[in-house]
């Protein structure tokens, strides 16, 4: 069996897992339905408006962050793999970038990217 | 016919280790919870209270799935296939024992880190689906929080990578019949260890990290509004997690299925091999499940700045400079 071949087969196989397990409890669990228990939880006051609206921004520059880190990790990884073939030459290029991630990192702290306010 | 069955073969098996597996975690959980805090734990149903799981299982298939007026109905169920899709496609491709392994890879580290990373769409999805305001804090702060410590996690390991030169995790394991890596790493291994076990537990939202589901201040987080079966699929999905982290750092770090080996001891390792792959797998994979739930229940809640910059600012820039020490280690 491949690996691709297996993998499909897990995939399916979770799907049905859910599917089924919903399937089920749609089938066996009880059904009622009023007004108020169709509303949203809200410590027991009624619910005030929506909650799709405009959000702290700090997130949003902590994903922008992870964009960069997560990028540049799927970078090392084939540096990682043929490291001993490269030898140190390959090493004083990644440190370099790494460098250049690291005064990116330094940037941001410094402009208070990173402080919760 | 033969290659359809063996399909469905892998799929039960899959299906019967990860609920299995899923049943004696909460139940672990359950009763080291208790003894960590003076109780007996669940000890009614079936001796010790074994079957307490099975029993909670059974009851929550029964209950009702309320339906919430206003939530996006779609993105709302769509959020546990997510969850469950990440955490058993990542599942398959542990090792369990020689030639045990679903899914084997060449690249098959990175695709453990890739597919884990799917649960934070779900976590998202189910936050913003619900309408609630609960739930999208919740499901904020654990997207900030599991997007952060899935860098630290890929770097650490990562200098494993550098130190085996191989993705393939079979291959890892393969390396490490002789040494285990956390003892043939020096000492950038051992760093990379406890950066992984502090990340790796992070990232299952659990112990001093639940930020995302705060019980005092968030209810229960972006899973809120979910109620039956649809909640107990993060439930799954968040035990199978710590599972997996734990597995993950065996594998990397303590051997995986390979026996404890001193070099030089010949009689000592001829005993060692006589004991299974398979248990020196899940006796080490469960060791780290025991290390997860000891952080859990001895240490406070941390606060969502503390959290972000214990990443940024500790976790990640150690890991940096960890990963090239790792590499000066290798290449000389």
């Amino acid at each position: 069996m491949t690996n691709s071949a297996a993998l499909l087969v897990v995939l399916i196989t979770a799907v049905v897992l859910v599917g089924a397990a919903l399937l089920i409890a749609l089938w066996l669990a009880p059904r009622s339905y009023n007004p108020l228990k169709g509303e949203v939880y809200e410590c027991g006051i009624p619910t005030r408006g929506t909650s799709w609206m405009q959000f702290r921004v700090g997130y949003y520059l902590f994903a922008i962050l992870y964009l960069v880190f997560d990028v540049e990790t799927v970078m090392l990884f084939p540096w990682a793999v043929s490291m001993r073939e490269m030898g140190p030459g390959g090493l004083f290029g990644v440190a370099f970038f790494l460098i250049v991630l690291a005064l990116g990192l330094a940037y941001a702290w410094r402009k208070g990217a990173l402080k919760w306010k | 016919m033969n290659i359809f069955l063996q399909y469905i073969l892998l799929g039960v098996a899959i299906l019967v280790a990860y609920a299995v597996l899923a049943l004696i975690l909460i139940y672990v959980e359950r009763k080291v919870c208790g003894f960590f805090q003076c109780r007996i734990g669940p000890n009614r149903v079936g001796p010790w209270g074994v079957f307490q799981s099975v029993a909670d299982m059974v009851k929550i298939l029964l209950k009702e799935l309320v339906h919430i007026d206003k939530a996006d109905h779609v993105l709302f169920r769509m959020a546990s296939f997510f969850v469950i899709i990440g955490s058993i496609c990542t599942f398959a491709a542990l090792p369990f024992a020689r030639g045990v392994q679903a899914i084997d890879f060449n690249v098959g580290i990175f695709y453990v880190l890739a597919v884990s990373s799917l649960g934070v769409v779900g976590i998202l999805l189910a936050g913003w689906s619900s309408n609630s305001k609960y739930s999208m804090i919740g499901a904020m702060r654990s997207g900030a929080q599991l997007i952060s410590y899935e860098i630290s996690s890929g770097l650490s390991l990562m200098t494993i990578v550098v130190l085996s030169g191989t993705m393939q995790l079979s291959e890892i394991v393969e390396q490490q019949s002789d040494l285990w890596f956390i003892f043939r790493g020096h000492v950038p291994a051992c760093i990379a260890f406890l950066c992984y076990l502090i990340s790796g537990h992070a990232e299952t939202n659990r112990g001093p990290f639940d930020m995302p589901e705060a019980e005092s201040e968030l209810t229960s987080g972006y899973h809120t509004e979910y109620s039956g079966i649809q909640f107990g699929f993060f439930y799954l999905a968040e035990y199978l997690n710590m599972f997996i982290v734990a597995a993950v750092a065996s594998t990397m770090f303590l051997g995986g299925w390979q026996p404890l080996h001193i070099p030089g001891l010949d009689g000592f390792n001829a005993v060692m091999d006589f004991i299974p792959g398979i248990v020196w797998f899940l006796g080490k994979t469960f060791f780290c499940v025991f290390l997860a739930l000891w952080i859990r229940w001895t240490f406070p809640r941390l606060r969502i700045d503390q959290l972000l910059s214990l990443e940024w600012k500790v976790l990640m820039p150690i890991c940096l400079v960890n990963l090239l020490l790792m590499a000066v280690v290798v290449i000389w």
